[in-house]
């Protein structure tokens, strides 16, 4: 079995467009939620969300890379990018070696619903154009990062909705583990697009603490009253040990556990026994107890049924350990398909930098809630080992476990 | 329409769809070499044109189109149909 670690990470967020500013935000405890007046136009309950721009990519990208690309895919090159440079893995490098890329995706929503318009007015489907059809597909964000970097190993989508990004981490570390791919660029992104999250806003699922944006996503606290969407993308190059060594590569970390579970049960509604599992599963997979744990990235979104169930199955697992727990998601909002690829970069960065990001906007605990040690404030602190969740529709549950490396 | 309109307007919306420079547009110059026109780049040519004057253009219309010349030409004669009608 190889060791995996990470040789590269790179994000583009609403909490910045690069590593260094988004580790300033996390100290800072800066939101990237604003209200968008447009949404409320359009018909949302919630006009809340997290928001970062889309890059220019003219000069960066030729004009038939551009027009392939929606705009996760553009989150995407950007955080891959940045990854790609710190990885030190350049252009004559993937092209001589075979390189994967699982990347976690599970819409794009946009590019669907303006090439339907056009066909239903135009009554022609060629006047949708050329990039059309690879903007709209579910593994938009492989294929194209496919292309542009000219990769040769494993090149695959991973849909499991708010659990996408770390599953992608999760196989491509077993894909590293068994021997069969030396390097996998994993990551997730998300789309932030009006078309995108109207039918998430129809089941109620979202915040509508307009009035204070900033202040609406608050996992955990007993006032929530539901997520914020948001997006962007964020990339972790993993790595088997002898590859990165090999290379003279910087080695930021080591993925030492993948767990993983399926709920069983109601396809939105939260289950306690399914994330315990995924907790469980992680650790043994680490061969570690959970004392071993230094910090817990939870996925806790600001919704009422959901933080109360991670609180329980973290409790049920952590006990009396007192392991530092914070939800990023308060800074954040709810960036789905991306966040369990952002929340390991997140957390890279405070074990990196040695400091605990808070949990933005938690004021008062409830029953479930005040049985956790909640970072309400950046913490300098040092610690080696960190354990993210991710959790998705469906019941699809995801845990990954990360050491520095020293 | 006037033909000089036209042409000004196709050379403009090429340059901008393409990302060439709007000197290589030459009447005489190669339209598939200068604007680099794969067969995904035709689909995007039957789109600029149907924005920029309105009509609809099938793929085997570009039969025989060498040339900006042939381009122009068969663009005006597809105006002033359009025009007639």
């Amino acid at each position: 079995m190889n060791r995996v670690v990470i040789t590269g990470i790179g994000i583009y967020s609403c909490l910045g467009k690069d590593l260094e500013t988004v580790k300033e935000s996390l100290f800072q405890g800066r939101s990237g939620i604003v209200l968008d007046a447009g949404r409320k136009a359009f018909g949302y309950r919630s006009g809340l969300t997290g928001w970062v721009d889309r890059p220019e990519l003219k000069g960066l990208l030729d004009r038939r890379s551009r027009l392939m690309m929606p705009e996760q895919a553009e989150y995407a090159y950007m955080s891959t990018r940045e990854a790609l440079a710190l990885a030190k893995m350049d252009p004559d490098y993937l092209e001589a070696n075979e390189v994967g890329l699982l990347f976690g995706n599970d819409s794009s929503a946009k590019p669907v619903v303006e090439a339907t318009d056009i066909i239903r007015e135009k009554k022609d489907t060629m006047l949708v154009g050329s990039g059309s059809v690879f903007q709209t597909m579910n593994s938009t964000v492989n294929m194209n990062l496919a292309t542009i970097f000219r990769l040769k190993g494993v090149n695959f989508s991973i849909s499991a909705a708010c659990a996408s990004g770390s599953h992608a981490i999760g196989v491509g570390y077993s894909f590293i583990r068994s021997g069969m791919q030396d390097a996998v660029i994993c990551g997730g992104a998300q789309e932030i697009n009006l078309y995108a999250m109207g039918n998430f806003d129809a089941i109620a699922a979202f915040s509508v603490r307009e009035n204070d944006p900033t202040r609406a996503s608050r996992p955990f606290d007993r006032d929530r009253d539901g997520l914020v969407p948001s997006g962007g993308a964020a990339t972790v190059i993993l790595e088997s040990l002898e590859s990165a060594q090999r290379r003279g590569a910087p080695i930021l970390g080591e993925v030492l556990g993948y767990g993983f579970s399926s709920n069983g049960a109601h396809i939105s509604n939260p289950s306690v026994e399914g994330p315990t599992r995924s907790l469980q599963m992680a650790l043994r997979d680490a061969g570690l107890s959970p004392k071993d744990i230094g910090y817990i990235n939870a996925h806790a979104t600001s919704t009422p049924a959901g933080d109360a169930s991670e609180a329980k199955a973290i409790h049920s697992v952590f006990g009396e350990c007192h392991t530092p727990v914070s939800s990023t998601k308060g800074m954040t909002g709810h960036e789905c398909w991306m966040a369990g690829a952002s929340e390991i970069v997140y957390s890279m960065l405070m074990m990196q930098h040695g400091f605990l990001a808070p949990n933005i906007n938690f004021e008062n605990p409830d029953d479930d809630s005040a049985k956790l040690n909640i970072v309400t404030n950046a913490i300098n602190k040092n610690f080696n080992i960190f354990l993210s969740n991710s959790f998705g529709f469906g019941g699809t549950n995801s845990s990954l476990i990360v050491r520095k490396w020293e | 329409m006037e033909i000089k309109e036209i042409i000004q307007k196709t050379n403009a919306f090429l340059a901008d769809e393409f990302e060439v420079s709007p000197e290589s547009i030459t009447p005489e110059a190669d339209l598939k070499a200068t604007l680099e026109l794969d067969s995904l780049d035709y689909i995007d040519l039957v789109v600029a044109i149907e924005n920029n004057f309105g009509f609809k253009v099938k793929p085997e219309d570009f039969q025989g189109i060498v040339t900006f010349q042939d381009f122009y030409n068969y663009v005006i004669e597809r105006v002033k149909q359009k025009e007639l009608v």
